[in-house]
């Protein structure tokens, strides 16, 4: 098992389905995860993961409850961040998905559903294109298959570190300075999703 | 616990250490399901799930006495991260939807048992829903039944030919044929692995999006390292073990 020398990590519930396996992964790695849904707690964070599986709209909970203010302010602060799933969707304006409610607005443009022949949603093992000089992405082989389930994603953007294709390119992991995110599940990716947390718990 | 055509079960080892011997063998995702929980009216094996799940980092699917939405929620508390049902959607198909909106429809897997026709000019179409570990007859048509649970928000069709099952003759692939084809989610087939070719042709012929098999690791005639060292051979793309 590789192991991180970290500290802790804050991990964000907004009820969108089940913690338990990134908070189990994280874990293996050596770390300590917070889980919380208090902002107090998020505002004194010194690393953030916001997870997520299900539904855009699910977020609307991050505003409701303060909890975007507060990673909103941590972030600036130049904490590292990382959205998984809805939460690297949640780092985009919106998603069509849920039209009337906003995401962080930290990258431009919207997550919109796939537009494919192939089955929807995208559900299994795809392989990246990597671009070699991300953090988050260090030590990830070129071509290393990591673990997807998701119908909506963000089209490719600058600040891509990670592609996928399926019915066409997407954006698989993104990387803007501190601010990053995953669309497949790093925690349910074996040992190429284990080396991408433990990147992030290193930073 | 494995068995030919749903009987003659015998005990394959203990099922948490199983899991993670075959992720570490390269498998992409581990289903466990308790086959005989409904018809012996237990619940899920929660200690079993939380024992296998600590040593796993692959997608973990649960099924096996999940009637309701708070069964799932355990099952997911325990470290599941998709869970299968079969015989309780059948009873009441609201149950995907419920569990679909807890948890999203990628988290739930609608596992059905097939048996083709025994008479009628078409065995493959007319292919009847069998449940309880596929002591009962639904006289539902599997077809009919795979759109529905599409319908309502199935993330995922796990079908298993009770024909083929254990034989280790192949999957039938015409029957995974006519369901692929008619609905727009993965469907997975299971049923009747015994060789890498047999996976050739159910991704090809068969039009498979997913494949499982059970007796072939089981019992060590093929890890899923070799396995997908063969198959991509066969030009078919798959994740290969570091």
């Amino acid at each position: 098992m590789i192991r991180t020398n970290t500290s802790n990590v804050t991990i964000v519930d907004y009820r969108a389905g089940n913690l338990a396996s990134v908070v189990k992964a994280v874990t293996a790695l050596g770390a300590t995860p917070e889980v919380t849904s208090d902002p107090e707690v998020v505002a004194k964070a010194s690393k953030i993961i916001l997870p997520g599986v299900g539904h855009f709209a699910a977020t609307q909970f991050l505003s409701d409850r303060g909890l975007t203010a507060a990673m909103r302010s941590r972030i600036a602060d130049g904490v590292p961040f990382l959205g998984i799933c809805v939460g690297l969707q949640w780092l985009f304006e919106g998603s069509t998905e849920a039209p009337g409610v906003s995401g962080g607005g930290f990258l431009r443009g919207h997550c919109e559903r796939f537009v494919t022949a192939e089955k929807v949603p995208h559900v299994g093992w795809n392989s990246l294109s990597v671009r070699p000089q991300s953090r988050l992405m260090a030590g990830v082989a070129d071509g290393s298959y990591v673990y997807f389930t998701h119908s909506y994603r963000a089209g490719q953007q600058e600040d891509a570190v990670a592609v996928t294709n399926y019915g066409g390119p997407f954006t698989a992991a993104v990387e803007a300075g501190n601010i990053m995110g995953v669309q497949f599940h790093p925690e349910k990716s074996g040992k190429a999703g284990l080396t991408i947390l433990k990147n992030f718990l290193e930073l | 616990m494995k068995g030919i055509q749903f009987v003659d079960l015998i005990d394959a080892g203990d099922p948490a250490a199983l899991a993670v011997a075959h992720a570490e063998a390269g498998a992409d995702e581990i289903v466990l399901l308790d086959i005989t929980a409904t018809h012996e009216e237990r619940g899920t094996l929660i200690e079993t799930v939380r024992r296998a799940s600590r040593g796993l980092f692959i997608p973990f699917t649960v099924g096996g006495g999940i009637r309701e939405l708070r069964d799932a929620a355990a099952v997911f508390d325990a470290g599941a991260d998709k869970i299968s049902i079969n015989s309780a959607a059948v009873a009441r198909p609201e149950l995907i939807e419920e569990i679909g909106r807890s948890f999203g429809a990628q988290a739930v897997i609608v596992a059905i048992d097939a048996r083709r026709a025994a008479d009628g000019a078409d065995p493959v179409r007319g292919a009847e829903v069998f449940i309880a570990g596929g002591r009962k007859n639904t006289g539902l048509r599997v077809l009919d039944w795979a759109r529905e649970a599409e319908s309502r928000g199935a993330g995922e069709i796990l079908l298993t030919s009770m024909d083929a099952d254990g034989m280790r003759n192949g999957f039938d692939c015409e029957l995974t044929a006519m369901v692929s084809e008619s609905v727009s989610i993965p469907v997975i087939a299971s049923g009747g692995a015994g060789t890498a070719a047999h996976f050739a042709e159910v991704f090809d012929g068969g039009r498979a999006d997913a494949a499982l098999a059970a007796s072939i690791f089981h019992f060590g005639v093929s890890s899923a390292r070799e396995l997908k060292t063969e198959l991509a051979t066969h030009g078919i793309p798959v994740r290969l073990p570091c």
